[in-house]
């Protein structure tokens, strides 16, 4: 194999700086003793402590975990039967209805949600938030289970069916177990998704109902109140993520590839 | 056979519901939206409008947004409100900025994945998704740090435009901070199609290229740059399509003349509510992201059949 020339090697190196200097400045100033995100000034905890005594983001981060945890069930049982159905049929409605929401962008699925909410009256809040992300978590959950299925081997679940197992019992015991690491792959990318979405919460919210991103928006919008707090809880959400990310490249990592 | 057609609607039934329901409906909704009149005091108008005295119902249809949207073609209405399709405009030079940005830093990345061993090539993949699935607020809120007008960084390149006699000027709230906000948001995107492609490319092609005496620019330009245009094109659909799309990003780090057809359609909605106006816009830019799309599609195939 051909060496990689070091112009590439240093322009790659530059690209990989620019891509995680950002996220680190805003972790280094969580811990800084200032309320400005201008100068270092000195290591402090002060932000974090202020974090956790602040009733409104504590509400947030509440409404973001029941929202998260919702829609990762729904999204899942959702996402797993879509999937299975496009591998199993020759289907036209459904492929496109899940792959739709996932290619245009997020706006236009924000805005025409809410005009259907408030047509069925219905009180925008942390209801109509879920039924939203549900929506479009639907088609990751199912294009990560799919692409596992396709990579299966369909003579196990033959062996089973000559063995005498029902079609339903061939599947619980055969396909269901094969297919799981998709399924959970699927599952915490619904949660992760579900957590970070801004744009379409923006739009189903309503008064009253925050999660922790459109907290942190309605606090970075004004720079006067640029508030290191949000420093820190982003360093605390993109931990979470992490964390979360490195399950998912742990238990199937073809399905990070799949995005 | 029977038992299968049972299957098939207990197992795709429920998604195909719920999506039905949750998104082909309201966006059938939206676009019927448009026809429509907004409310007194934002919203919609009812739909049939009945006369308390005499009874008589009348139905309210409103064909003017899409007229005033469409007479942009007319010159008269173009030179007296030419604000939107500027805007539209606008969008798409902001967007395809972008992605020619991205191609850009993509490729170096892209190049050095692909060549990399195997071991290496996972764990390089994985650092440019990890930034791209922490929260993107995080990452807009990150350069307005960094672009602010206490910042290290502004700072410094001001003193340096000091030296030369420049005034200091100010990062955020400009053009240039929406369009570094839309890379960095958007740069995964190109990275890892790119990255597909490369690693699939012919390596004797180049030790070819090179016996037969091109230079390693010639190297690029005639042999990987025109084998990697199907990665290139997948890469561009999906970063073009959500940058063109994007309010967030200028609401942050862009100033009053940094507004995109996003912003224009949350102000419709939420601002001045004025819904109808709003639905035509989400429309056009539909109609805007299928054309791209069918256009990145056929062009992607185009580079295929060149192979």
């Amino acid at each position: 194999m051909k060496k990689v020339s070091p112009w590439v090697w240093g322009a790659a190196a530059l690209v990989y700086l620019f891509l995680y200097l950002p996220l680190a400045i805003v972790v280094v100033f969580s811990f800084n003793d200032s309320a400005l995100n201008a100068e270092w000034v000195g290591f402090t905890f002060k932000w974090y402590r202020m974090l956790f005594n602040d009733p409104v983001m504590l509400e947030a981060a509440l409404h973001t975990l029941v929202i998260g945890l919702v829609t990762c069930v729904a999204a899942t049982v959702l996402g797993t039967l879509a999937g299975l159905a496009m591998y199993r049929w020759r289907l036209r409605l459904l492929p496109a209805l899940v792959l739709i929401p996932i290619a245009i962008p997020e706006i236009l699925t924000g805005v025409s949600l809410l005009i259907f909410f408030v047509m069925l009256n219905m009180t925008l809040g942390l209801v109509s938030i879920t039924l939203s992300h549900i929506a479009f978590c639907i088609g990751f959950v199912a294009i990560v289970v799919r692409s596992r299925l396709q990579g299966m081997d369909e003579s196990l679940v033959e062996a089973a069916r000559d063995l005498g197992a029902s079609p339903l019992t061939a599947f619980r015991a055969v396909t269901l177990p094969l297919i799981m690491p998709g399924i959970i792959a699927g599952a915490l990318m619904a949660f992760t998704l579900s957590i970070d979405d801004f744009v379409i919460s923006f739009f189903t919210a309503g008064v009253g109902s925050n999660t922790l991103p459109l907290e942190i928006y309605s606090r970075v919008k004004v720079p006067m109140k640029l508030n290191p707090e949000v420093n820190a809880v982003s360093t605390l959400l993109m931990l979470l993520t992490l964390s979360l990310i490195m399950i998912v490249s742990k238990v199937a990592p073809s399905a990070l590839r799949a995005q | 056979m029977r038992s299968n057609r049972l299957a098939k609607w207990l197992i795709s039934g429920p998604p195909l519901f719920y999506l039905l329901l949750f998104f082909a409906i309201p966006s059938a909704i939206m676009a019927f939206a448009a026809f429509r009149f907004p409310g007194d005091y934002g919203g919609l108008m009812p739909f049939v409008d009945v006369d308390p005295q005499t009874g008589a119902r009348q139905v309210l249809i409103n064909l003017d947004n899409y007229a005033d949207f469409l007479t942009f073609e007319n010159f008269q209405r173009f030179f007296e409100d030419p604000i939107y399709f500027e805007l539209f405009l606008k969008s798409f030079w902001y967007a395809g900025i972008t992605t020619v940005i991205c191609i850009v830093l993509a490729y170096p990345l892209a190049w050095l994945i692909a060549r990399s061993p195997k071991k290496t090539r996972d764990l390089l993949v994985l650092l440019v998704i990890l930034p791209f699935w922490s929260n993107f607020l995080i990452r807009v809120y990150a350069w307005m740090i960094i672009l602010g007008p206490q910042s290290y960084f502004s700072q410094a390149l001001n003193g340096l435009l000091a030296v030369f006699g420049i005034e200091p000027v100010s990062l955020l709230f400009s053009q240039f901070a929406v369009i570094i906000g839309l890379v960095y948001v958007h740069l995964p995107f190109m990275v890892l199609p790119l990255y597909a492609n490369l690693e699939k490319h012919d390596m004797a092609l180049l030790d070819a290229a090179q016996d037969l005496g091109a230079n390693a620019w010639q190297r690029f330009w005639k042999v990987t740059w025109p084998l990697s245009l199907p990665g290139i094109w997948a890469g561009t659909a999906l970063v073009f399509i959500p940058a063109l799309g994007m309010f967030a990003i200028p609401d942050l780090l862009g100033g009053t003349d940094s507004m995109m057809i996003g912003n224009l359609i949350k102000q419709q909605f939420l601002d001045s509510r004025d819904w109808p106006f709003g639905s035509v816009l989400s429309i056009m830019l539909t109609l805007a992201v299928l054309l791209l799309a069918a256009f990145a599609g056929w062009a992607g195939s185009r580079g295929k059949d060149k192979r």
